[in-house]
C-alpha cells in the first residue's frame, strides 16, 4: 500500500516534470528539471528492485549529462541561459 | 488551443498502449510474472547447459560464479554484445575526435572564472571520486553497477578538473592509449578462451565461491577492463568537446 502511494507520487511528479522541462523558457532551467526527472526515475528504479539500472541512470543521465550540459551553456557566449 | 490538442493526442496514446498491453497473453500484470516459464529463469539460476537448480550464496562451482546476475549475462552469456557495446563507445569516441580535434588545441574560454576554494576542494574531491568508480568497477560481480557506471564515474572526476580549473588539460595520449590496450585486451581474452575452451569469450578460469571478491572467472577482469575503456572513451570526448583549434 505505501509502495503504491510512493508510486503514484513519484509518477505524477515524473510527468509534472517532463512538461516543465520542455515547456520552459530558460536553457538552464531546462536542464534542471531533466535532472530533476533522471534522479526521480532512480528512485522509480531501486523501487522496481532494479538497482543495476538506477546505478547507470544516476551516473549517467542525472550526473554526466547535466555535468555536460551545463557546462556547455555556461561556456557558450551570446546564448540565453 | 495547440497544446490543448497536444494533451489530447498524448492522453488519447497513452490510454491506447495501456488498453493494449494490459493484462495481455504477453504482457502480465506488474510484479506477477511467471519466471520459470520464461528463458531469464535459465540466467536466475545460473544454468543454461544442465538441469535447473538453486543457487546458494557461498555455494562453489556453478556455471558463473557471480552473485549479481545482471553481471553474469552482461560479462558472461552475452560477453560478445558487450564487446559490440564498447566498440560503439569507441566508434563514437574516435568520431568526436575526428570531427573536433586538430593537432594544436587550447581550453575554450569559459564565462566564469573559477575560485580558488572551487579548484582545492575539486581536487580533494577527484581521488575519492575515482576510487568510488573503481571500487564499483571491480565490484561488478558482487554488487549492482560495474564497468559501465564504474568508467562513468572516472570520467565524471575528469570533467570536475575540467569544469575547476580552466587551464587544465588531461594527459590525453595516455588516455588514447589506455582506450587501445584495454580494447585490444578484452578482444585477446576472447581469444584466450577460444583457445583454451573451444568458444570466443568462453569464462576459462575456476568460478569460485559465489560471493568472494576473486571468484566468477573472468568477468571481473572483463568488468574491470570495461571500466577503464569506457573511461578513458568519455574522458577523450570531454576533453574534445572543451578544447578548440590553436587560430593562428
Amino acid at each position: 500500500m505505501f509502495n503504491t502511494v510512493i508510486e503514484v507520487i513519484l509518477g505524477l511528479l515524473l510527468l509534472f516534470l517532463a512538461y516543465k522541462a520542455i515547456d520552459s523558457k530558460e536553457l538552464i532551467k531546462s536542464v534542471m528539471y531533466l535532472s530533476a526527472v533522471s534522479m526521480l526515475s532512480v528512485v522509480g528504479f531501486a523501487l522496481m528492485q532494479a538497482p543495476d539500472v538506477a546505478v547507470t541512470e544516476a551516473v549517467i543521465g542525472s550526473g554526466m549529462v547535466t555535468a555536460l550540459f551545463v557546462f556547455t551553456l555556461l561556456s557558450r557566449k551570446g546564448v540565453k541561459r | 488551443m495547440k497544446k490543448f490538442l497536444a494533451l489530447l493526442a498524448v492522453i488519447a496514446l497513452g490510454v491506447g498502449i495501456i488498453k493494449t498491453l494490459d493484462n495481455n497473453v504477453s504482457f502480465p500484470k506488474y510484479g506477477e510474472a511467471v519466471i520459470e516459464s520464461r528463458v531469464s529463469n535459465f540466467y536466475i539460476k545460473k544454468n543454461v547447459t544442465e538441469e535447473n537448480s538453486e543457487v546458494l550464496f557461498g555455494g562453489s562451482d556453478y556455471e558463473t560464479g557471480s552473485a549479481n546476475f545482471v553481471t553474469s549475462i552482461v560479462a558472461n552469456y552475452r560477453s560478445f554484445d558487450t564487446l559490440g557495446e564498447v566498440t560503439v563507445l569507441f566508434i563514437s569516441a574516435f568520431g568526436v575526435a575526428l570531427l573536433l580535434g586538430s593537432k594544436e588545441q587550447k581550453r575554450l574560454e569559459l564565462n566564469f572564472k573559477p575560485n580558488f576554494m572551487l579548484q582545492v576542494g575539486s581536487r580533494a574531491l577527484f581521488a575519492i571520486i575515482v576510487m568510488v568508480g573503481l571500487y564499483i568497477s571491480i565490484h561488478g560481480h558482487l554488487t549492482p553497477g560495474g564497468g559501465f557506471p564504474g568508467g562513468t564515474i572516472i570520467a565524471a572526476s575528469v570533467l570536475l578538473l575540467y569544469l575547476s580549473n580552466d587551464k587544465f588539460r588531461t594527459n590525453i595520449r595516455g588516455f588514447r592509449f589506455m582506450q587501445s590496450i584495454t580494447g585490444a585486451l578484452y578482444v585477446i581474452i576472447g581469444l584466450v578462451g577460444l583457445f583454451v575452451s573451444g568458444f570466443f569469450l568462453e569464462n576459462f578460469l575456476g568460478t569460485g565461491i559465489v560471493g568472494n571478491l576473486f571468484s566468477a572467472g573472468i568477468i571481473p577482469i572483463v568488468y574491470i577492463i570495461i571500466g577503464l575503456k569506457v573511461g578513458s572513451d568519455f574522458s577523450i570526448i570531454i576533453d574534445s568537446f572543451l578544447t578548440k583549434e590553436v587560430s593562428k
